[in-house]
């Protein structure tokens, strides 16, 4: 009976959104339905083929890795094309030409951008988060995911979302607000899904046989409860027509910017920390053997992010229309907040204590544990930019880009690369990696490619923000906008170089993994092939 | 009557973050009470039962404690 109100309602969308596409008033919003169109057919085939079959109880003795592998998989896939458009627009800089006059308006800086942050960001990370979620929520609670294939939903619904947002982007649908620039109707697709997500996870958590809930759980689901939070208040839009995919935002000026700053910081406090937070208090002890340095010190952590993170957000609008005391407040906060996160990274590092020899045979753990480093030092430059005087230098200079890339390449990378290790033998059942060897090239190339990356803009920056307000004698401004692009050219070049070498060492990843799963040696005691009690 | 903002502005910045300072302090002082040592450290061993396979109802509880602990 079921199936047949699926098949209904997957029916009835399929029609709606083919009408959607006919009246489409632009091509962005035309793609868009095509794509909810194709989505809805599809899972109607898949439906209506299981139609009327037995329905195999959910076997309550294993726990449900399929959504995990297709996320894991999905990591490693957007990784490289996100990592593959970040090193295309950092040549695209360096090298103006490349921006084609044939593909104006499509593959130029202005739309490639968005693309490569919400590609790595929302692809990369966000499937990663999603591999974390689903596979450290069922270990820690020892309970299978709740909601039977409700975890394709949202594998699958998140997938449709980045198309979307991705097509949109290079058609030149946005709203214009940094990290949530995709349009209402993605933006409320992604609502959806994300409502199944946040159902998933409570839902396996309340179903937990463990007494308590191991702490990685509770970052990862305070990542979902605040991203859903930040995600609705932000994109208040009413839409100009239900048949286009431009809208005006519900908020005006400076609230407007408020809102899309607290929105933006928080993105990065609970998408890109505290989710990611949650995969460090899990694998790394996993990787490591031994149990968390100290668990109280992980609850302060948590409490601590969770209380000051969210007034973080005005240190972005320093010397603007908000009021001074909200970007004070904004920056007092950032700065208490090192104390947290240096926290979190000790806490992080310390569970090595005993340990340390397996940081010289065990190149997996050298990755989780230099992404901790990379956590504590992006934390401690965040709060020092915050500061005013610091950002009336550092702002709009490429001294941000580099911080934020030692925090996304460094922190969210290498803590990432490092699960993806860790989970490709486990759940295909293999006794290790392909070669060990391959992901010591994969981490030096990565390390080295952040550095070249992280300290080329760190002198262009300050170059940049030195020569911007260089005056003279008489006050004059002594050099010109275009002065400060032709001087940064050659670390332009130093960057894009750098983030080959973060490709490269992906595309060594890929290869290794693919190796792992189609040649490795099968696990001995690997509980896949276990019998149905 | 004064205005809405101003209203709420006022609780905000009186009740409202002594609100959220005590519950805070709270919750770091519930973290550190006398006796949570064995519970955190039976929690943060969580990660290391459990990994191939969900607890089963035959499984009985005493029995997840005879798995290794990881320390020592």
């Amino acid at each position: 009976m079921l199936d047949y109100v699926k098949l209904l309602i997957l029916g009835l969308v399929a029609v709606c959104a083919a009408i959607a596409a006919n009246y489409a008033r632009d091509v962005a919003y035309l793609v868009h339905a095509l794509l909810i169109m194709g989505a809805a057919a599809i899972t109607f085939v898949v439906v209506l083929r299981r139609t009327g079959e037995a329905k195999l109880p959910a076997p309550a003795n294993e726990y449900m890795d399929g959504p995990v592998k297709a996320a894991a998989i999905a990591t490693a896939f957007w990784g490289v094309v996100g990592f593959l458009a970040g090193v295309y627009i950092a040549f695209q800089l360096a090298f103006p030409v490349l921006n084609f006059d044939w593909a104006q308006g499509y593959l130029n800086f202005g739309r490639l951008r968005p693309l490569h942050t919400s590609a790595v960001i929302f692809a990369f990370g966000g499937n990663a988060l999603l591999a974390a979620s689903f596979y450290i929520v069922q270990r820690t609670s020892a309970a299978r995911l709740w909601g039977g294939n409700l975890a394709w939903f949202v594998f699958w619904g998140y997938q449709l979302f980045i198309a979307m947002a991705a097509t949109g982007y290079l058609l030149g649908s946005t709203q214009g607000q940094e990290y949530a620039e995709p349009e209402w109707l993605t933006d409320l697709w992604l609502t959806i899904v994300w409502v199944a997500f946040l159902l998933l996870y409570v839902g396996t958590l309340l179903k937990r046989k463990e007494p308590h809930i191991y702490v990685a759980n509770w970052f990862l689901l305070s990542f979902i409860v605040t991203v859903a939070m930040l995600h609705v208040v932000n994109n208040l839009q009413i839409p100009v027509s239900l048949f286009g995919s431009a809208s005006v935002t519900v908020m005006s000026g400076v609230q407007n910017a408020m809102t899309q700053w607290w929105y933006g910081h928080n993105a990065v406090g609970f998408f890109l920390t505290a989710g990611f937070l949650g995969m460090m208090y899990y694998f790394i002890p996993k990787q490591a053997e031994r149990p968390v340095y100290s668990y109280k010190l992980s609850i302060i952590h948590f409490w601590a992010l969770i209380f000051l993170y969210i007034w973080a957000g005005p240190h972005h609008l320093h010397y603007t229309a908000l009021p001074d005391w909200a970007s004070t407040l904004g920056m007092v906060f950032s700065i208490v907040l090192w104390m947290p996160s240096w926290g979190g990274m000790i806490n992080g590092l310390m569970t090595l204590s005993g340990a340390w020899d397996k940081l010289r045979t065990d190149p997996v753990l050298r990755m989780m544990v230099t992404s901790v480093a990379f956590y504590g030092m992006s934390t401690f430059e965040g709060p020092m930019m915050s500061i005013r005087a610091v950002n009336s230098l550092s702002h709009y200079t490429d001294w941000t880009i580099g911080h934020v890339h030692s925090g996304a390449l460094g922190w969210n990378g290498m803590i990432t690369f490092g699960m993806l290790y860790y989970l490709f033998p486990k759940l295909w059942g293999r006794a290790s990696l392909y070669s060990v060897r391959a992901v010591s090239w994969h981490y030096w190339l990565a390390t080295i490619g952040i550095v070249l990356y992280a300290a080329s803009m760190w002198v262009t920056g300050i170059m940049e923000g030195l020569m911007w307000r260089e005056v003279d004698a008489q006050g004059f401004l002594v050099n010109s906008f275009a002065d400060t692009v032709a001087a940064k050219f050659p670390m332009y070049v130093v960057r894009g170089l750098g983030g080959v070498m973060f490709l490269g060492g992906a595309l060594i990843m890929c290869w290794n993994l693919w190796m792992t799963v189609t040649k490795g040696a099968v696990r001995k005691d690997a509980p896949i092939a276990a019998p149905a009690e | 009557m004064e205005d809405t903002y101003t209203v709420l502005q006022v609780i905000a910045r009186s009740w409202g973050a002594m609100f959220m300072l005590l519950v805070f302090l709270g919750v770091i002082l519930f973290t550190l009470r006398p006796g949570s040592r064995k519970v955190h450290r039976d929690t943060a061993n969580i990660p290391f039962r459990y990994d191939d396979r969900p607890m089963s109802d035959d499984d009985a509880p005493a029995q997840s404690r005879q798995f290794k602990e990881a320390r020592q």
